[in-house]
């Protein structure tokens, strides 16, 4: 079938096939339904990683990766360049909208059970995605060379220290020197360089997982026929395309109105390698895993737990004993789910505080939390909870709960003779 | 009732369009309007940032001790700026209509000066020349060669030498016939805020000039 009338289309399609590419994988895609605005923030991640891509080519050709010039390059960048304080300030914030958007989006996937089969693929590449975020927006951050650059990369390198043996040597190894200093700037810079397009390429391989069974939806049971599902476009299309407009007007108010709400004023100091400040703390989205390394009172063990906690993710597609994906119909799921929502919440609090008094109680029960939420609670509950019954179909469930069946009766007048 | 809804697109088809369409093209024409001021600032960013720009102010130079033959060499905007206080000898020369005839431009023509310095000695002071020092080739930096003869053959009559590609000039820059480049070297604007002390990047209050106008730099 041909994708267009017009002869040059044709001509290149014969050739080269994007088009017919764009068709099967838009037009054709067929997609659940009843997805809710839950099922936005993947597309939303999307857009962001472009923002972020975009905005660091070009801050890029202005920035100095050099211990003597890296803090006045970007001061540069504010005052000097043609908007370049609006290039930054969105660079900036967009790396903590990235995060809201993909945590809101792995939330999603934990309450929907779209890590179940045959999705186990799809989900694991989200979690090595996470993984090459964290890292990109740890050496992200050591740009600029303040003060919370250069302590937030010594205290994060120093991590690698815990390691029995080879810690001190890879540690040195990391730095290129015997501390933080240009040799490790300027790795850093070419990684974070580097690593967004390395991200680029695991979400190709994001999107080539989902598009081989679809999109999971919060009924969690399958497509059965195509009056289960709609085309991608239009349908979906300008849905995202919505939802895109209503969270680019949350972002601009940051970036306008609010732009240094979510950084450290501290970072606006020069490093000095002479003196430490009084907290480090690192950016918001990392505060949980950071709460979880001071949990533990023991170097080796808190370093172990903090990668601890994002490795448990790729194994939850077998922690996850219940055969039923969406928590809708798991009664007491779906109460243990909005406690780790909970949970992580009070992780990013103790994150951002001292380890002192009752941060350290919340830390460790936290903690334990977090760990039996995935290795005991996920395991157990699959087992022993009795499921509501599913709805047969995804299309009588949306009819039935439209309250009409009118067009469902309508539909059943027709097919009489 | 879906007899009626039929009706009403036909009519809006017949006339001129339906409310789809309406929305398409007013959507699109806004997603392109976005494209384009998302973009802007991009493009934007990579002009003279307002540093390098008020690095382009006009420099004061003093000439005091510059000795009739030399040339000095200083920097404006990023580019060289050749500063020769011209001996008698050199100044007659330039008059030699033997000479002359093998130039390009002769007369100054092409806007390659401001109009202050369009004479036979392409300055404001015959003894003091100020010249882009940037060949109008492919822009290397031509030597300055003032002595007649020598290592480029009894024909050179003193002058700039362009390393690169061979290009030719006389003592007041004017470009040689039969050689790649095009056009005489640009004079920056300049004015003289004391006897000895040049101004350059700045025209005389009485002659505004856009040195942006000029041919080729």
């Amino acid at each position: 079938m041909a994708v267009s009338q017009n002869k040059l289309v044709q001509w290149i399609d014969h050739r080269l096939p994007v088009f017919t590419f764009l068709d099967h994988e838009l037009n054709q895609y067929p997609t659940p339904k009843n997805l809710n605005y839950w099922w936005n923030f993947g597309s939303l991640a999307g857009v962001m990683l472009t923002i972020m891509i975009v905005t660091g080519v070009f801050l890029a050709m202005q920035y100095t990766p050099s211990v003597d010039d890296a803090f006045q390059s970007v001061e540069r960048i504010m005052r000097e360049v043609n908007y370049g304080w609006l290039m930054r300030y969105l660079h900036m914030n967009g790396a903590s909208f990235f995060f809201i958007v993909t945590y809101i989006h792995i939330f999603r996937g934990l309450y929907y059970g779209s890590y179940k089969a045959p999705r186990e693929l799809l989900w694991m590449l989200g979690v090595v995605i996470l993984l090459l975020m964290m890292m990109t927006a740890f050496m992200g951050y050591v740009l600029p060379w303040g003060q919370m650059s250069f302590w937030g990369a010594t205290v994060i390198t120093n991590l690698f220290s815990a390691f029995p043996g080879i810690g001190n040597d890879i540690v040195t190894w990391l730095w290129g020197g015997f501390a933080v200093g240009n040799p490790t700037l300027n790795r850093f810079y070419a990684l974070h360089y580097l690593l967004p397009f390395v991200i680029f390429a695991v979400v190709g391989l994001h999107l080539m997982a989902l598009h081989q069974h679809g999109s999971n939806n919060p009924l969690g049971i399958d497509r059965k026929g195509p009056q289960d599902s709609v085309p991608f476009h239009p349908y979906y299309t300008y849905k995202d395309m919505f939802g895109l407009s209503a969270f680019l007007i949350v972002f601009a108010i940051v970036v306008f109105y609010f732009p240094n709400l979510l950084g450290n004023p501290e970072n606006y100091i020069p490093a000095n390698p002479m003196q430490t400040p009084p907290e480090i703390v690192p950016e918001w989205y990392l505060l949980p895993y950071y709460a979880i390394l001071r949990a533990i009172p023991n170097k080796l063990l808190g370093v172990c737990a903090m990668f601890a906690s994002i490795f448990v993710l790729f194994i939850v597609p077998w922690l996850d004993t219940s055969k039923v994906r969406s928590a809708y119909f798991r009664p007491i799921y779906k109460w243990v789910f909005w406690l780790l929502v909970i949970d992580a919440f009070a992780l990013g609090a103790v994150g951002a505080h001292r380890p002192e008094g009752i941060w350290i109680v919340i830390g460790r029960v936290g903690t334990i939390y977090y760990f039996l939420h995935f290795l005991v609670l996920m395991p157990l509950i699959g087992w022993f909870e009795r499921p509501l019954p599913l709805p047969p179909s995804i299309a009588e469930a949306v009819l039935k709960k439209r309250g009409g069946g009118a067009l469902a009766g309508a539909a059943a007048t027709r097919t009489k003779p | 009732m879906a007899e009626s809804a039929h009706s009403q697109t036909a009519d809006a088809h017949a006339a001129g369009g339906t409310r789809r369409d309406f929305l398409v093209i007013t959507g699109n024409a806004l997603l392109g309007i976005g494209a384009v001021a998302a973009a802007w600032p991009l493009i934007s960013s990579m002009n003279p940032a307002r540093d390098v720009l008020a690095a382009g102010a006009p420099i004061d130079v003093d000439l005091s001790s510059l000795q009739p033959g030399q040339q000095i060499l200083v920097l404006w905007r990023s580019r060289p700026i050749f500063i020769v206080h011209r001996t008698p000898a050199e100044l007659k020369k330039l008059q030699d209509p033997q000479d002359i005839s093998l130039l390009r431009d002769p007369d100054s023509n092409v806007l390659q000066q401001p109009p202050y310095v369009k004479n036979w000695h392409r300055s404001i002071k015959p003894e003091y020349l100020v010249l882009v020092g940037i060949c109008t080739h492919l822009g290397c930096i031509p030597e300055f060669m003032p002595q007649p003869g020598g290592s480029l053959g009894p024909a050179w009559l003193g002058g700039y030498f362009c390393p690169c590609h061979g290009s030719r000039y006389d003592l007041s820059g004017r470009v040689f016939s039969g050689v790649p480049a095009p056009y005489n070297l640009p004079v920056p604007p300049h004015h003289f805020v004391s006897g000895t002390t040049v101004r350059i990047g700045e025209n005389p209050t009485t002659s505004p000039f856009d040195f942006d106008s000029i041919e080729q730099i």
